[in-house]
């Protein structure tokens, strides 16, 4: 996953913009077992390793939905 | 038994009434003709943004975990809530690979990832190396749901087979006649009682049961009492487990050629991209619904048990059954039930198309046209369910539960080929051969030594690899017991040996396949208000690119 392959200058949607690197952090964080692997501090009942890990869907509904609409007119048709 | 009569009725008349819909999905969007692959096996390719939300939801999210997740928490603690940062990671990191692999399946009429290998690396080996690990990895799944029809059959007390039966023959019938409008109609109607189902449990079973503060310290306190001692935190020996099973599990999910054929039935690249923010609704859901095994263990439930065995899979049925009025029982069994029904319907689909696709019109007849491929495709999926049915009944469940471990593991063994594939031509076709090759053998090798001592299997029992197999864990600093999810290590080695391979191949000039595939394919977005053809006249000239040659979906008016 390396090569930038895509022909197509300047102006022409390729997929590749650098806002996709944005997406790595909702993939490594939930990844983390140090950040979560607890109990304190309590949240509505829900030790921590299961509140925060359920908060990280937010972080990755939040990027994705930066990032499609950060690329979504690119991406489209040009 | 009254009790469980009233919620029988309930749940055989919600059954029945999705069967109806099932049926009549073949009008919905209808097309001129339904002998066309793209019609059956891909619903027109024309699903929009919500449709796609219920059915690739509906399709991952299947009824198995929604039983065997929180079996897995009630058995063992904290370990089993991987399915969580599983199920965030994974949109996150496909988010670009899948618009892509829309876009080129698009511009070249593919309808399987086994086709887009064929197209890209040039070679049939390849692909048909795919095609059948996508169909040995499927096939145990659709087995799967019938256990979590049958998990919800037991809290009833109903005999299962002729009840598993029925059921079965009745999603062959509409599956057979609608194709995949059947299962993206139906999932609207089991997605709704699954969510109501669940909204109510979490609110309503944690109040009887005194809050969630109490569920979780009654679970901690039933885990570490146990013969195998288990935690609701993970301990030092499982940490690298729990990462390595999330990261290799979402690696995996989108290679399964069902999660393809949702992708693939979609409208548009952002549609997909849509539902990449909008998908993870379903991974809180399944949060919740995993903790339901501790409520199970704060609520004592005990699992039913058949020839002697506990089955665990029966704590989330037993628990409604314990906790909820008969009537909402009843509406729970069948949200199980019906949610057991999409993904089988949608995996039968996907295995045909395999099939058909990357065996018959590969291997048997060459020659034969979109009608003829929809018409053997309907065949295949009948005989998939049919050998779904049989291996649950004869053989036994348990074997596809251990299948299915392993179905992880070896579709994981096609990332090089596809999911590499979609970014770059570099890995030689016999270099993807041998890789994947090398990458199996591990696997199973691995997958070989490791006991299950629950069910007091020598081999092929779990997916956690003991590392003090192979070194001494503590001597780079791990705990001594530290295991590792199998798929993952297997699918680096399955790289390397790519790599390799390739470098060698380059280096003697054996030559490569043809790629099919040009780069502006991956990027191929054609309008996106093509289900509304009154308004995107279609243009002479354009059509002649296999994709785009899909028969127009029926003005409504």
């Amino acid at each position: 996953m390396s090569e930038q392959q895509d022909s197509g200058g300047p102006g022409r949607s390729t997929g590749r913009s650098p806002w996709h690197w944005l997406l790595i952090v909702p993939v490594i964080v939930p990844l983390l077992t140090f950040l979560y692997n607890g109990k304190n501090p309590y949240f509505l009942g829900f030790p921590r390793f299961y509140w925060l890990q359920l908060a990280f869907i937010i972080l990755g509904v939040g990027t994705t939905t930066l990032v499609y609409r950060l690329t979504k007119d690119r991406g489209d048709r040009s | 038994m009254r009790a469980h009569l009233s919620e029988i009725i309930i749940s055989a008349i919600i059954f029945l009434a999705v069967a109806v819909i099932g049926f009549l999905a073949a009008r919905w969007k209808r097309p001129a003709s339904m002998a066309h692959i793209d019609e059956w096996g891909l619903g027109g390719r024309q699903f929009g943004s919500w449709v796609t939300w219920f059915l690739i939801g509906g399709d991952l999210y299947t009824a198995y975990t929604f039983v065997a997740v929180p079996a897995l928490l009630f058995g063992a603690g904290a370990a089993g809530f991987f399915a969580v940062p599983y199920t965030v990671i994974v949109y996150p990191l496909v988010f670009v690979v899948l618009v892509r692999l829309w876009s080129v399946c698009r511009r070249h009429g593919l309808v399987t990832p086994a086709d887009f290998v064929r197209a890209r690396s040039g070679s049939s080996t390849m692909a048909l190396l795919v095609a059948i690990t996508g169909i040995v990895a499927t096939m145990p799944y659709i087995a799967l749901q019938l256990v979590g029809i049958e998990s919800v059959l037991k809290a009833m007390h109903v005999n299962p087979t002729w009840a598993l039966i029925v059921a079965f023959a009745i999603l062959a019938a509409y599956t057979y006649s609608s194709g995949l409008r059947a299962p993206a109609l139906i999932a609207f109607v089991k997605d709704m009682l699954i969510y109501i189902v669940i909204i109510v449990a979490i609110i309503y079973i944690p109040y009887k049961l005194g809050g969630y503060h109490k569920i979780f310290d009654s679970a901690q306190t039933t885990l570490s009492a146990k013969k195998t001692p288990g935690s609701t935190l993970l301990g030092p020996a499982n940490q690298i487990q729990y990462i390595t099973l999330a990261l290799g599990s979402a690696l995996a999910l989108f290679l399964y050629p069902h999660s393809v054929t949702g992708v693939l039935a979609s409208r548009s690249r952002n549609v997909i991209k849509r539902n990449m923010s909008a998908l993870p609704a379903y991974s809180l859901l399944l949060g919740l619904i995993a903790l339901l095994g501790y409520m199970a263990i704060a609520a004592k439930v005990k699992p039913i048990v058949t020839d002697g065995k506990a089955d665990t899979n029966t704590v989330v049925p037993v628990l409604f059954d314990q906790m909820f009025p008969h009537w909402f029982a009843g509406v729970a069994f069948a949200a199980v039930a019906i949610g057991a029904l999409v993904p089988a319907a949608i995996m039968s689909i996907a295995a045909a198309n395999l099939f058909t696709r990357n065996i018959y019109v590969e291997y048997i007849r060459p020659d034969a046209d979109p009608a003829r491929q929809a018409a053997v495709s309907k065949i295949a999926s009948l005989v998939v369910k049919i050998g779904a049915v049989a291996v649950i009944l004869l053989i036994s469940p348990q074997f596809s539960i251990d299948l299915q471990l392993i179905g992880g593991v070896i579709i994981l063994q096609t990332l090089p080929a596809v999911a590499v594939g979609l970014y770059t031509r570099w890995l030689h076709r016999w270099g993807l051969v041998a890789g994947w090759i090398a990458g199996m053998g591990l696997g199973m090798w691995m997958l070989y030594q490791i006991p299950n001592p629950a069910t007091n299997h020598k081999h092929f029992g779990g997916s956690n690899f003991a590392l003090s197999k192979w070194f001494d864990p503590t001597s780079i600093g791990l705990n001594a017991k530290t295991t590792i999810y199998v798929g993952l290590v297997a699918v680096v080695a399955n790289l390397v040996v790519a790599v390799i391979v390739t470098l060698i191949c380059k280096a003697l000039r054996t030559p490569d396949g043809v790629d099919a595939t040009s780069p502006d394919d991956y990027t191929h977005d054609p309008a996106e208000a093509r289900p509304e053809p009154v308004s995107v006249p279609r243009q002479p000239g354009q059509g002649t690119l296999a994709g785009d040659e899909l028969p127009e979906p029926a003005p409504t008016t």
